[in-house]
Formats: C-alpha cells, sequence, structure tokens
C-alpha cells in the first residue's frame, strides 16, 4: 500500500474546501507580503512631505494612503506583516523545540522526573503569563530578539503537554524496548527514537500555535512594547490607525484587514489540518 | 467538600505571595526609577524624595515594610499620581473595568452556551456551519483589532454608536468596548459547548431519556447540559483571564477611566506599588476564579463531589 499517514491526512486535507480557500488565501498574503514592497516606489520610513495623511487612490504612488508624517501605507502594512511573519515563524521555532525537548524528556524518562516537570508546566499553565511577558520586556528593555525569545517561551507550554503524551505512549513499543536491550542511553533514545516518533503529529499542532504567537507580538506592539517606531508593526499600525480613526480611517483599515485575514486564514487551515490528521490516527 | 475547599483556599494563599514577591523583585530589578523622568532635579531633591518614599532602605527592608502594610490592606501611595493612594487610584477605575468586564463573561457565557447547543442540535447542517464559522473568526481575531473596526463600521461610517469616551451612566458608550471583549470568549464557549453537548448526546443515559418519551427540551435542559458544561466551567479562568487582558486595550482605544491602563503605564514609569497593586488585584481575581470553577466542577459533576 502506498497509502501512508501522510498523503492520506494531505488528500483529505485538501478535499476540504475551508482549507483550500484558507490556504489560498495564505499563499497570496505571504507572496503580497515578500513581493510586494518592490512594486512600490515607496519605502517604509521615509516621509513624503508633499502627501501628509493623504487619501488612499491610484492616482498618486501611495495606494493605501498615507499617515500623519506622510509615510506610505502600503509599504509599511507590508513591513509590519513580514515582522509578523518573521516572528510567527522564528517564536514558534523556539517553543517547538522547547517544548519537544522538554515534553520528550519528561514522557521517557517518565515517574518522578515527569511529576516534577508537568507540576511546573502546569503551574507555568496558571499564571496570567501576559502580565510577565509585559514585565519582561520593561525590565530587559524593548529588544527584539528578547521579544522573539519570550513570546516563544509562552507558547511551549501547550506543545509540552502534547509531546509528552506522546512520549508516554511511545516508550512501551517494542523498538524501544529492543533500543534499551541493545545497551543504547537514555539520551540517544530520546533524540534517535522518541523525537523523530512524535515529531509530525506536533508540528501538525504546532501550526495553530502560530496565530497565537502573531497575535501576542501585535498585541504588545499595541501596547508599545513590542516593536518600536520607525519601525511598522501591525500592532504599532493599528494603535496609530485607532487613535486617528475619525479623522484618517484609512490609516487603520489595511492593516487592520490584513491582520484579520492572516489570524482567520491561520487558524481555519490549521484547524483542518488538525482534523485531517485527527481523522487519520482514529483509522 | 468544605474541607477541599478550605484546602485549596489555603494553597491559593502561597501562590499569592509568590506572585507578589517575583513581581517585586522584578520590577525593582529594572533599571529606571519612578522619579527619573523629572528632569534635572537637584541631587538635594532627589534624596529627599527618595527617602520620603522610602527607597533609600535597603532592598529587603523595603520588602518586609511593603508586605507588612499589605497585611493591614494598605497598597502605599502611587508615586506618580502625586496625592493618591494606589487603592484610591484602583477604587476611581475599578468600577468602570468590573461593569465591562462582567457583563463581557455574563454575555459570553449565555450567548456562547446558546449558539453551542443551536450548533450541536443542528449538527452538521447550515446552523451548524454558520455558527462555527462565526467562532472561528471570533477565536482568530482579537478584541483590539474587534474595536476599532467596529468602531469605524458602526461609529464613523454608519454613525450608530459613539465611538470613544465615556459619560457617567451612559450605556451607549459601554456598548462596543463590551461587544469586542465578549466576542473572543463567546466564540470559545460556543466551540466548547458544541463539542462536549455532541459527545454527551451519545451516550447511553440520553439515547434512555429518549426512549422514555422525554421531550427534547427537557433532555436537553434536564439531562444533556449539565454534564456537557463541564468543560466550559474549565474555560471560566481562561476567559477572565482574556476579558482582562483584552480590557487593557479596550479601555484605552474606547478612552474608558478603567485599570487597565495602570498596569502598563505604572511599569515603564516604574511606579512600583501601582504595578504591584495592578498585580495583586488580577491575580486575585484569577485565583479566585479559580476555586469558583472547582466548586462549579463539583456541581456540575457529583463523581467529583465524592471523590474527595
Amino acid at each position: 500500500m502506498t497509502d501512508n499517514l501522510w498523503s492520506m491526512a494531505r488528500r483529505r486535507l485538501l478535499a476540504n474546501p475551508g482549507a483550500r480557500i484558507s490556504l489560498g488565501i495564505l499563499v497570496a498574503l505571504v507572496a503580497l507580503t515578500v513581493i510586494g514592497p518592490w512594486l512600490n516606489p515607496n519605502r517604509a520610513e521615509t516621509l513624503d512631505w508633499s502627501f501628509i495623511a493623504a487619501d488612499p487612490g491610484i492616482a498618486h504612488a501611495h495606494w493605501f494612503g498615507t499617515d500623519r508624517l506622510g509615510r506610505d501605507l502600503y509599504v509599511r502594512t507590508l513591513a509590519g506583516a513580514r515582522v509578523s511573519m518573521t516572528v510567527g515563524l522564528v517564536a514558534s521555532i523556539v517553543s517547538l523545540t522547547l517544548g519537544l525537548m522538554y515534553g520528550a524528556i519528561a514522557g521517557y524518562v517518565g515517574g518522578r522526573t515527569d511529576d516534577v516537570m508537568m507540576r511546573f508546566v502546569e503551574i507555568l499553565g496558571g499564571l496570567p503569563l501576559i502580565f510577565f511577558v509585559i514585565f519582561l520586556t520593561v525590565v530587559f528593555g524593548r529588544n527584539e530578539y528578547l521579544l522573539f525569545v519570550s513570546i516563544g517561551a509562552v507558547g511551549w507550554l501547550t506543545l509540552a503537554r502534547i509531546v509528552r503524551g506522546q512520549a508516554l505512549s511511545i516508550r512501551r513499543q517494542e523498538y524501544i524496548e529492543a533500543a534499551i536491550a541493545s545497551g543504547a542511553g537514555t539520551a540517544r533514545i530520546i533524540c534517535k527514537h522518541v523525537l523523530p516518533n512524535v515529531i509530525g503529529p506536533v508540528i501538525v499542532y504546532a501550526t495553530l500555535t502560530v496565530p497565537q504567537i502573531i497575535l501576542l507580538e501585535s498585541f504588545l506592539s499595541f501596547l508599545g512594547l513590542g516593536i518600536q517606531e520607525p519601525r511598522a508593526s501591525l500592532g504599532t499600525l493599528i494603535a496609530q490607525g485607532a487613535g486617528e480613526m475619525e479623522a484618517a480611517p484609512w490609516i487603520l483599515l489595511a492593516p487592520g484587514v490584513y491582520l484579520t485575514l492572516l489570524l482567520v486564514c491561520l487558524n481555519v487551515f490549521g484547524d483542518r489540518l488538525r482534523d485531517a490528521f485527527d481523522a487519520g490516527t482514529r483509522r | 467538600m468544605l474541607r477541599y475547599f478550605i484546602k485549596r483556599l489555603g494553597g491559593a494563599i502561597p501562590t499569592l505571595f509568590i506572585i507578589v514577591t517575583l513581581s517585586f523583585l522584578l520590577i525593582r530589578i529594572a533599571p529606571g526609577g519612578p522619579f527619573d523622568q523629572e528632569k534635572s532635579l537637584p541631587p538635594e531633591i532627589l534624596a529627599n524624595l527618595r527617602s520620603a518614599y522610602g527607597l533609600d532602605q535597603p532592598l529587603w527592608q523595603q520588602y518586609t515594610h511593603y508586605l507588612r502594610s499589605l497585611s493591614h490592606g494598605d497598597f502605599g501611595p502611587s508615586f506618580r499620581y502625586k496625592d493618591f493612594t494606589v487603592t484610591e487610584l484602583i477604587g476611581q477605575g475599578l468600577p468602570v473595568t468590573a461593569e465591562i468586564g462582567i457583563a463581557a463573561l455574563i454575555l459570553a457565557l449565555t450567548l456562547g452556551i446558546l449558539a453551542g447547543t443551536l450548533a450541536a442540535l443542528r449538527h452538521d447542517r447550515p446552523a451548524d456551519y454558520t455558527v462555527m464559522a462565526l467562532a472561528v473568526a471570533g477565536i482568530a481575531v482579537p478584541s483590539f483589532v474587534v474595536l476599532p473596526l467596529l468602531g469605524l463600521l458602526l461609529g464613523i461610517y454608519l454613525r450608530w454608536l459613539p465611538v470613544a469616551g465615556w459619560e457617567p451612566g451612559s450605556i451607549r458608550h459601554l456598548i462596543l468596548p463590551i461587544v469586542a471583549l465578549t466576542l473572543p470568549p463567546l466564540a470559545y464557549v460556543a466551540r466548547l459547548t458544541r463539542a462536549s453537548l455532541l459527545d454527551v448526546l451519545q451516550r447511553p443515559f440520553i439515547r434512555t431519556a429518549f426512549s422514555m418519551g422525554l421531550p427534547l427540551h427537557t433532555v436537553i435542559l434536564r439531562h444533556a447540559l449539565r454534564p456537557a458544561l463541564v468543560p466550559v466551567a474549565g474555560y471560566l479562568a481562561p476567559a477572565v483571564a482574556s476579558i482582562m487582558t483584552g480590557s487593557l486595550v479596550v479601555e484605552s482605544i474606547a478612552g474608558l477611566p478603567g485599570v487597565g491602563r495602570y498596569l502598563v503605564q505604572g511599569a515603564l514609569n516604574r511606579d512600583y506599588t501601582l504595578v504591584l497593586g495592578m498585580v495583586i488585584l488580577y491575580s486575585v481575581v484569577l485565583i479566585g476564579m479559580g476555586l469558583l470553577v472547582d466548586l462549579l466542577y463539583a456541581w456540575l459533576d457529583p463523581r467529583v463531589r465524592f471523590e474527595r
């Protein structure tokens, strides 16, 4: 049989209209974000004094209009979107790595170690982590790398729980027994046997943390704790737009619609992806 | 039952103590101080200010002093809002925050359970798909995006509601903020209710209830909904957390004089006592919610009651 879990899941996924539409919109958004800025002569941080708070339109080069400082909103929105996508990717990888290592060790070693490690996760999960991220950014200054790390550090908790559950069930498989019998050490078994076998389902769950992380970044930037001026982020653009809603509503429109589309599509696609794999394991 | 509750209450106090201690240390490690922005203060005046607020003492003495006044219910003076104590500041803002927060929580629960039940009863039919599609959007889009977009549509283009501002007693000004805070938890509750009700409706005791000839609404209200609401009860504390974090931004967008702004502003201004007061306020609310959830579990699921 050539039908393995992956190809079956892929077929099930692509048969779903919600998954197809959201994937299509996501691909279009990524393409627009990557090549879009080159289609427009403006740059994200240059000021155009002849177009201050200009209306959107195609008569001039500022398609989405400009803000109070004459900065082009089309280019700034896409620059902000690049930040969101980078943060989403980097912080997801950070939380995926942390969650994989932590969960695999807790689940495979088991016993007391497992109890202590998972109790720690439980305690952290019970705290309002957003307050701690706010504290961290205040204490250690507004540093972008720190932003990535602190956001990633919030996202790993759920992943660690999922990985642990998977590792617990793998622990009793015959091939692990065989590895122990042939004298492999714990570290070797975790890296060579446990991790490769949990990574598939875990990556599926990780796709659902990407929108959460993008959301957290724009939330922090909205509060003024994330990306700083003159650089753009969807959060700072929305904050700016919300402040000038009555006089210049277009400032809000582009970043607001972009973030909404991105988050909805990522969530829909992640949900469908999980469903496709869940149905696969049930059979 | 009562013993279990008292045990949990006893566990809450060390948690609160740890949170206060950690926050105290973190905000003190932060570079800068509360009097930094008042430019070119003569050193003598700065020294006087610092000694007036007790900042010249060793850190552990300040810490024990703070804990001692806390135990008398005194949160100390604000460092930034001169002539105000933290208790006064929170006391002024809290009614507004609590009003929109509690309204949002109640709306999210009632409408969410209603929508989720409707979707489960119309499983795999248009009503179900509509509710679920709206729920995905509600979960995905946060309140700080919903509120400005709604304000743009209903406030600026259609001119139905005020976009921002606050007048004592005016409900019209609170509609948009409450809606923005309600939507994310509402969507979550709807999804949880639907999934868990679908699961419960498969169980044998529901089949028995139907085969005894009970009408649909009796089966749902008297038998199915109670066990189906267990996961929803578990979501209560996260729902409150989501409404509280949402209110941080919603109040600032809508220009409401609540307490939401004090956390971030206080942290940025190094207004030590104000930040700690806010952290304690939020932690007490969240821990209290956790206790309430435990009681709800026991009420919804009798097995919990007999286990302890």
